[in-house]
């Protein structure tokens, strides 16, 4: 009787610890609103009627206004069922948060999206690459290369044909460095692969694929 | 993949251009979009209430009506909206699913309206969100159960033809089946009753000779309770082998828990029977007469309630166990405390921890007999805690128990409250069902009337005559006419060669079956030409219709005796004649009676006082038919008789 009564004395406390992140979090991610439509219109490439599909679309999901880390997550992993999708979302939060505050608002949200769908061909390979530069220094190493690398092949989760060996993302990371890294020194500059990826036919025809999105 | 997350599907495509420069091989290329379309708003009309939306909203569930092409079934030209004839208040939470991917089920609606609703609209209810779906399937669960109960009562009716063996276990089971069975019921309750106080008072001290101590009344009249005894498992084995007989399938009945009890209530007689003289069992067969006392829960054939208690407690078998098991662990816990603090205590009652269980019980149950208590502080202090927490642990389990009783109890109250309110139900039922099938008999008798007055040509009854019925009612009596007019007895068309009959089955009135049944068929007639009449001269086939002609039917075979055998019926060439004759039946159209001796000739028997609607010959005015005369001969002598077919 005593050994259950402390048993369940224990229990709330752990409770309270995370409730109590739990109200935090509420307080500071209240409600985000947009700047105006006009100024959108200006910022990025979307027509009027656009932005508007966009952002309902956007708030049915996140009613907040923001998007923190794991609702992205989840969003994300919902289009590839299969595999594990986190760390890749992890990447591409990053790659959208652009002002580092830990949350994606609409803003960030829609200029991302208008660069990958309305911007240049070098804006897009900008984005990329700072897609794949994890901690923004200018250079993507091998390592970063690999994280990115390993990501994206998780997502493509367990069960592939031919099986997914383990050094396939290592091999993948050595072919896109030999072609990427032009001075072999081991990292790949912004100037490097913006250059190689122009000279690369396929990788420029991938570029306008999504064009007509939206 | 959910609603909402499709809107997000642009973002995750241009997000794909993160892999593009990594990418090995060229992309594939992407769906062209034909005929992009503006987002718009649909206007879905339902009873009267317009809901708007866009059209995206509705796209994201393609499987369901809405979200597929079906919708355009529903599609108003003039409108320019969807209209849907349903309720619009279930209606809101169909499309508050397309707005946040959630179905969610309001506590107020009705469980098989929102069913309905949810199978109209091609949502599958395991969607619902799990806010709402414990409701769902309790309310789904409950309703089953009715309905489950409805049927059972169904089951009771009594099935014609039923064997001997069949009805006894009906009457075994439902006292109320037949006054036999009550009897029956009645008696064996009244025995049990008489065997468990004899049980009772076998034992009770009766008054003793002066020099002798007291003994049990059993001692003293041992004959006569050995009598009362005996008469009591001879009834209970008499009913036990009959119940074994009956029951539809033995080895069930065998293993279920009423005859194993019922075995366990006899079962010391016949021991004691065969053990008596042996005196080292005799110990054994006294305990067995313990046994005896089981005889107190064939009761609960004859009382719902202890049925619903044994059912309560197997359904609350769970909350049982855990209260045994928590009272367990208390026990030993508090048991092996008391030992260890009252072992310094001398002369103590409390020698080891299993003979503390018995304290430990008592006070935990807040019994308190006293006969052991701690004498030393610290016994004293844990002593007082068992007590307060045995009120906490058994106070726990026991709300779950009676609630579940209570539900139980409820349930089966209001099942018998439905059966026994069940035939006042029925009756009111049948009452409408007869209303409307009689106005169909009545207007289709109308009908042909018309029919027939059209062929007359007068039309001024016509006028009279004809009530307005309602288009959708004329078709649904063109459809029952048709039928009456396709379904053909295979027994005729062998005769077909002779007779050139084609049957007609047709819809009759229960009423006039009722009669017919008692009284006997009826006839038709043919032809104006007497001479044509005769089976030779008939051209082969079986009617045709020809314009309004109506074919002449039915032998109605009567059963019984005293009825006139009948048949007979006749065709018409088709060639020559113009009017077909329309045959009264009144009576026996039963396809049982119908392919009774089709080809007897028999003689015409008219009952005047069935034929209700009139008979018609051509040349005359219309006469009703009560007619005197009731023979008419088959055949050539009667001629030009139009009869209508009367229900």
């Amino acid at each position: 009787m005593g050994a259950l009564m402390v048993i369940f004395s224990l229990q709330p406390k752990q409770r309270r610890k995370t409730d109590s992140v739990e109200d935090e979090l509420e307080l500071s991610a209240v409600r985000h609103r947009p700047e105006g439509l006009e100024q959108l219109e200006a910022q990025t490439r979307f027509s009027r009627k656009e932005l508007q599909i966009l952002y309902r679309g956007f708030k049915n999901e996140c009613p907040s206004g923001v998007v923190n880390e794991d609702t992205f997550k989840d969003i994300y992993s919902q289009f590839f069922p299969q595999g594990d999708a986190s760390t890749y979302a992890h990447f591409l939060f990053n790659a959208f948060d652009t002002d580092h505050n830990g949350s994606v608002s609409f803003e960030d949200f829609v200029m991302g999206l208008s660069i990958l769908l309305r911007g240049t061909v070098q804006e897009k390979l900008n984005w990329a690459f700072n897609l794949y530069d994890i901690n923004k220094d200018g250079y993507i190493t091998k390592e970063e290369m690999l994280d990115i690398m390993k990501a994206i092949y998780d997502m493509m989760g367990k069960c592939t044909y031919p099986v997914l060996k383990e050094e396939t993302p290592r091999q993948h990371v050595e072919v896109f460095f030999q072609k990427m890294d032009k001075n072999k020194d081991g990292v790949v500059t912004i100037d490097e692969f913006i250059d190689c990826c122009q000279n690369d036919e396929n990788i420029m025809r991938s570029m306008h694929l999504f064009e007509n999105v939206l | 993949m959910a609603a909402g997350v499709a809107a997000w599907l642009p973002f995750a495509r241009a997000a794909a251009i993160g892999w593009m420069p990594v990418a090995n091989l060229p992309m594939p290329v992407a769906p062209a979009e034909k005929n992009k379309r503006q987002d718009e708003l649909i206007v879905l009309n339902v009873s009267g209430r317009r809901f708007q939306t866009w059209r995206n909203t509705l796209d994201r569930y393609p499987d369901t009506l809405l979200g597929s092409s079906e919708k355009e079934f529903f599609y108003n030209e003039e409108t320019k909206e969807y209209f849907f004839d349903r309720d619009p208040d279930v209606f809101r939470s169909v499309l508050n699913f397309y707005r946040t991917g959630k179905l969610h089920y309001p506590r107020y609606e009705c469980i098989s309206s929102y069913d309905e609703e949810l199978a109209f609209f091609g949502i599958v209810p395991e969607i619902i969100g799990d806010c709402c779906y414990e409701e769902y399937k309790d309310r789904k669960r409950e309703n089953a159960e009715r309905l489950m109960d409805d049927q059972e009562d169904n089951k009771d009716a009594k099935l014609p033809n039923m064997t001997f063996r069949e009805t006894m276990w009906r009457a075994f089971e439902n006292p109320h089946t037949s006054t036999m069975a009550l009897v029956f019921y009645y008696v064996t309750g009244f025995f049990i009753a008489v065997s468990v106080i004899t049980n009772v008072v076998e034992t009770v001290p009766c008054g003793s000779a002066p020099n002798q101590k007291e003994v049990p009344c059993g001692e003293r009249y041992t004959v006569a309770f050995f009598c009362m005894d005996t008469a009591c498992v001879m009834i209970f084995t008499v009913e036990y082998l009959m119940r074994l007989f009956a029951a539809p399938s033995r080895y069930r009945f065998m293993r279920s828990v009423m005859s194993i009890i019922d075995v366990v209530a006899i079962l010391p007689y016949y021991i004691g029977l065969v053990m008596t003289d042996n005196e080292d069992v005799s110990g054994a067969f006294v305990t067995l007469r313990v046994f005896r006392v089981f005889r107190i829960f064939k009761f609960s054939r004859h009382s719902q309630g202890l049925r619903i208690l044994g059912y309560t407690l197997k359904s609350c078998a769970s909350e049982l166990g855990f209260l045994l098991f928590s009272l367990t662990m208390a026990i030993i816990i508090f048991a092996t405390v008391m030992f260890y603090a009252e072992k310094g205590s001398s002369s103590s009652k409390f020698t080891s921890i299993p003979a503390s269980f018995w304290y430990t019980i008592v006070t935990m149950t807040t019994l308190g007999y006293g006969d052991m208590v701690p004498k030393t502080i610290a016994g004293k202090i844990f002593g007082s805690i068992c007590s307060l927490s045995g009120v906490l642990v058994i106070a726990l389990p026991v709300p779950v128990i009676v609630s579940n009783f209570s539900r139980i109890y409820h349930q089966n109250q209001r099942a018998d409250k439905r059966r026994a309110q069940k035939k006042a139900r029925l009756a009111r039922i049948r009452i409408s069902k007869t209303g409307s099938s009689s106005a169909f008999l009545h207007s289709k008798r109308n009908g042909l009337f018309n029919e027939a007055l059209e062929l007359t040509g007068s039309t001024e009854d016509e006028k009279r005559l004809s009530k307005s019925t309602s288009l959708l009612e004329s078709q649904h009596h063109h459809l029952l006419h048709c039928l009456e007019k396709t379904t053909v007895s295979a027994h005729t068309l062998e005769l077909a060669l002779c007779h050139n009959n084609i049957l007609n089955h047709e819809f009759v009135d229960e009423q006039y079956y009722q009669q017919s049944y008692l009284e006997g068929g009826l006839q038709n007639y043919p032809s104006r030409s007497p001479s044509l009449s005769s089976q030779d001269g008939v051209t082969g086939t079986c009617c045709t219709r020809r314009t309004k002609k109506h074919h002449t039917p039915l032998p109605n075979a009567s059963a019984p005796a005293h009825m006139q055998p009948l048949t007979h019926t006749h065709t018409h060439p088709q060639g020559l004649q113009e009017l077909s004759t329309i045959h009264i039946q009144p009576l026996s159209t039963s396809r049982s009676s119908l392919n009774m001796r089709v080809d007897e000739p028999a003689p015409l028997n008219c009952q005047s006082s069935q034929i209700t609607t009139a008979i018609i010959s051509i040349p005359t005015p219309p006469v009703t038919t009560p007619e005197g005369d009731a023979h008419l001969p088959a055949g050539p002598t009667h001629q030009n008789v139009v009869k209508v077919s009367a229900l």
